[in-house]
């Protein structure tokens, strides 16, 4: 029940929508099934299996709009949802940036869906993290790891005749490996559309040995070192950047504002090498069509050879700056290069090597400096060659100031944000004067 | 700290705030639906229908929680309202030990047979899991209740105050800012209602009301010409409490130099000093980086402890349960073993407490069925304790829970959650000014800001709202661009002096972050303002294009 196809939840819809008595009218129902596993201590620690399926109406008049859901499905309590929705409008006070619905659009069918994901089931998630404990057991070291997959869909219509129906999939896993001591700790993370990419074994294999691998770790001195982000590290600490809004850039407070007034539109603000848009049909990196303003989703770029590209304007600011408005990203890619991370070794006279990064907050919005922390394997390099494993740091740096300083770029890959669970084709980046600040004793 | 739900609710720097993530928040309802409980004896009879169909399919152990979670959000910046919603999540979660091993079944789905079919999942996900193997789940014993209640006690439910009451307190709070010449100002006002009910196999029903309420605003200043903006937030906190937070009371006003709140928070006085220093901070002096001596107030203090204190003391953490998300902890076994290990100063005392009226995480009983207490992690500077839930009592040699188990909804697992975590107040007379009075080279810090920790708990960095450059005893001027670096223990250990009870307060948080998939837990942490010696301050500044 909770997934319904586009036939299902536009007749339900509909059938909502005749209810409706209001000047405007938007309906909405989204559905989503799935389950995690959570293992710890090389066993499960906890698991579930959820469910759920909201109906949600918005009534407006003139600019009042009430909002009210109910996940019960008779025609009674469709009418009675409606009715709710209409009586909170009209107590609620006029929002002035409401913007009227839109009328229908047409929207391409995406390719969010996977039935291989939307297949999983208890059992074949527990034979998943089982191949990912059979690594760590063999190796004498301890995981904790979170599987997690979800089948979604989503369908809005409204009273000016707009419909659009999404159903995705998604599955994350990662996996924490850590020796007995507690002196070395490995990491791996991994996201797809479609499960039969995911290969628990291979990722535990790649965190056991950063575990391994950084037994014996040595502190050195914090200060500004040529690193190399491996993706997962890169990922999490672009994440930061990636609001690229119009109106916050336009009222001076964004990192995208610029000195007297205006936006940052058209400057070079970064790196020849950098480039990053968005695009719902990357078979890599799918995302749905359309947004939640109901407008479709195309490909944007955002940074192009390091210049900002564009802006995303809502539906409202773009009225009142008579620009065409335009969705903020769903999904995010960075073009990448062809350096392999062996080659940035290769051609590192000193550096450093990044497996993770972590706990990363905004120092300043004006700058986009970050503070944060590197995790989960640090590898000192010295005339091409990763020497020996380094203690952790922390860091104060900007991802703005970072993309000026690229080096090389590597092959874009799909990896997770480490905190958002988002995500991302982010290429693996050699960067120089990162800016670490003091050391962490942490493992 | 959860920083994504943050953004989304403050709306710093968020150009298109609407609606909060619905996913976490639940779903828009009428507000002036659900006010009111469901049955008990209808709750009680879907409980008693779940724990048969799980002890039937081989549960040896299974609790019910069957939880309605409403939540009111009004968002306003400057002098328009960008929503007004009332959310509504409810359903069931099942908990079951099948074969040794725990499974969890969650449906929106609120009927006996719905419920039913929840348990049997619950069971079938057990099953799968044990087959995986591992140590058996122990639990510690717990009485069954019986048929009892818990309700936040409060004054004024903040659900049945009028909307427009509210609205115009946030517009009005707004007009002060624009009027004192602030080029932006976002406010926001949350409250939340858990209405929960659990039920176990051990004999329980417990049926709660559980409130709160945060009040929050950001004024912006932009200086266009230099390209630059700064912002100040409200010291407010959020409070287990009812909208009587908002109606302001002199005598629980801490006055200095900006005035703090107490249990009850004036929002149209802090707007306006908000609004003053926030043009000051745009002009204030960047500061030197180097050794300093730290005044911290508890409006900053309280997220330094949360952050160095309370997570590190998570028996869930310090055991690896959260190796591959939030961490795991400095705070290891044998160092409490050890019974003299030097976590800080004898001025350091530090207690749990999920009693605490008016705090974030005070209930009558945890989500496990425990009921609430409250005890030592550290006493005199020496770590004594942790905290920890039934299924891990054993482990610290504990006979009965510690009460800490919690859940953010219906749909998600309980877990191990952190109860309130405070710093003691100092037991000798101390005021501020005194211990301002004594310090040489120093700054004191107002306000809780950016903040950042490592996945064990040593290293951490603060920013804050208000920096103070103190010299030679007196306050000088306000300081920009400071943020504190410290190693915990070395942290705790420069803690010098504790202001007496008189400066106690409670900051808190509605979003700490923690567990896979990630949840959000409230707590509170209450302090006296407290002096620490010989930090390491750096300078934020930076410059981009």
């Amino acid at each position: 029940m909770p997934i319904l196809n586009k036939e299902e939840a536009q007749a339900l819809l509909k059938k909502v929508l005749s209810y409706s008595k209001a000047g405007e009218c938007e309906v909405s129902v989204n559905g989503s099934e799935g389950g995690n596993i959570r293992y710890a201590l090389n066993a499960v620690s906890t698991a579930g299996d959820i469910s759920t399926l909201d109906l949600v109406v918005t009534s407006v008049y003139g600019k009042k709009a009430g909002t009210a859901t109910i996940n019960e499905f008779d025609d009674a309590a469709l009418e009675r949802v409606v009715r709710r929705s209409e009586e909170l409008a009209q107590l609620a006070p006029p929002n002035q940036e409401y913007m009227p619905m839109l009328g229908p659009q047409s929207f391409a069918d995406s390719i969010t869906y996977n039935a291989n994901t939307a297949a999983m089931t208890p059992d074949s998630r527990a034979e998943m993290v089982a191949k990912s404990l059979s690594v760590t057991k063999a190796a004498k070291l301890t995981a904790a790891g979170f599987l997690e997959n979800s089948t979604g869909f989503n369908a809005v219509m409204n009273s000016k005749g707009l419909f659009a129906y999404n159903k995705g999939t998604d599955v994350t896993f990662s996996v924490t490996t850590r020796n007995e001591a507690g002196t070395a700790s490995g990491y791996a993370a991994r996201g797809f559309t479609d499960v039969s990419k995911l290969d628990t074994l291979t990722a535990t294999k790649i965190a056991a040995g950063k575990a391994t691998g950084s037994v014996g770790a040595k502190a050195i001195e914090p200060g500004k070192y040529t690193v190399i982000l491996e993706p997962v590290a890169a990922t999490y600490m672009l994440e930061n950047m990636f609001r690229f809004d119009a109106r916050t850039a336009e009222e001076g407070r964004s990192f995208l504002s610029k000195k007297g007034g205006g936006t940052r539109l058209g400057e070079q603000l970064m790196d020849e090498k950098v480039t990053i848009y968005s695009d719902p049909f990357n078979p890599e990196l799918p995302s749905a069509t359309w947004g939640g303003d109901g407008l479709p989703r195309e490909k944007t770029v955002w940074i192009d050879k390091g210049v900002v590209k564009n802006l995303s304007y809502s539906r409202y600011w773009a009225d009142k700056k008579g620009v065409k408005p335009l969705p903020g990203p769903a999904n995010i890619i960075m073009e990448g290069g062809t350096t392999t991370i062996e080659e940035m070794i290769k051609s590192t006279e000193r550096g450093i090597l990044v497996s993770r990064l972590w706990y990363i907050r905004m120092v300043d919005p004006q700058t986009l400096l970050l503070t944060g922390l590197t995790r989960d394997g640090l590898f000192y390099i010295e005339n091409g060659q990763i020497k020996f494993p380094i203690k952790n740091f922390r860091f104060n740096e900007s991802p703005v100031i970072m993309l000026n300083n690229v080096e090389a770029l590597g092959k874009p890959e799909r990896s997770i944000s480490v905190e958002s669970y988002r995500s991302y084709l982010i290429p693996p980046m050699k960067i120089k004067e990162f800016t670490f600040s003091s050391l962490s004793d942490a493992v | 700290m959860r920083r994504r739900d943050f953004i989304y609710l403050s709306g710093i720097g968020a150009g298109a705030l609407m609606l909060p993530n619905l996913g976490a928040f639940g779903n828009p309802i009428n507000p002036l639906q659900a006010l009111d409980g469901i049955d008990v004896r209808v709750k009680k009879e879907l409980a008693d229908a779940a724990l048969t169909v799980a002890k039937a399919k081989g549960a040896s152990y299974a609790d019910i929680r069957i939880g309605r979670y409403l939540n009111q959000f009004i968002i306003t910046r400057e002098n328009r309202v960008l929503n007004v919603a009332n959310t509504e999540s409810f359903g069931v979660g099942i908990r079951v030990i099948v074969n040794g091993c725990w499974g969890f079944a969650a449906s929106n789905v609120v009927t006996k047979e719905g419920i039913a079919k929840t348990a049997e999942r619950a069971v079938a996900v057990a099953k799968a899991n044990a087959k995986i193997g591992g140590e058996p789940v122990q639990l510690a014993p717990q009485k069954g209740y019986g048929e009892v209640s818990w309700k936040t006690p409060l004054e004024k439910n903040a659900f049945e105050i009028p909307i427009k009451e509210k609205v115009d307190l946030l517009l009005s709070t707004n007009a002060v800012a624009m009027q004192g010449g602030a080029n932006f100002v976002n406010s926001n006002l949350l409250m939340v209602n858990e209405q929960k009910y659990f039920a176990s196999t051990d004999g329980s029903y417990i049926d709660q009301d559980v409130h709160r309420i945060y009040p929050a605003f950001n004024v912006t200043k932009v200086d266009s010409a230099k390209g630059s903006f700064e912002t100040r937030r409200s010291i407010s906190s959020p409070v287990g409490m009812g909208y009587e937070y908002l109606s302001p009371l002199d005598s629980e006003k801490v006055t200095g130099v900006t005035t703090r709140y107490k249990k009850r928070y004036d929002i149209l006085e802090d707007i306006k000093a908000a609004t003053q220093q926030v043009q000051e901070k745009i002009s204030a002096k960047s500061v030197d980086p180097g050794k300093y001596d730290m005044v911290l107030d508890p409006s900053h203090l309280w997220l330094t402890i949360h952050e160095s204190v309370g997570h590190p003391t998570e028996l869930d953490r310090v055991l690896g349960y959260e190796a591959n998300f939030a961490g795991t902890s400095f705070l290891t076994l044998d160092k409490w073993k050890a019974g003299n290990f030097n976590f800080g100063s004898k001025q350091v005392n530090i207690v749990a407490d999920k009693t605490q009226v008016g705090s974030l995480g005070a209930v009558g009983y945890d989500d496990e069925g425990v009921k609430c207490k409250k005890w030592d992690l550290i006493k005199e500077g020496i770590l004594v304790n942790y905290q920890a839930i039934r299924d891990q009592a054993h482990i610290i040699g504990l006979k009965e829970s510690q009460g800490c188990c919690y859940s953010q909804s219906w749909q998600d697992v309980q877990f191990q959650r952190m109860p309130n975590v405070s710093l003691q107040p100092g037991k000798s007379s101390l005021s501020v000014d005194d211990m301002i009075k004594n310090v040489e080279k120093g700054i004191y810090i107002i306000g809780d800001g950016s903040f950042s920790i490592d996945q064990q708990r040593y290293n951490f960095q603060f920013g804050g709202q208000l920096f103070y450059e103190i010299k030679d005893g007196k306050i000088a001027g306000m300081l920009n661009d400071v943020a504190y670096q410290a190693n915990t223990q070395e942290f705790w250990n420069s803690c010098a002096q504790v202001c007496d009870d008189r400066d106690y307060r409670l900051g808190g948080a509605f979003n700490d972050g923690k567990g896979q998939p990630s949840q959000s837990s409230a707590v509170s942490h209450g302090a006296s303002t407290a002096l620490f010696k010989g930090v390491n301050v750096i300078n934020t500044k930076r410059k981009i294009g």
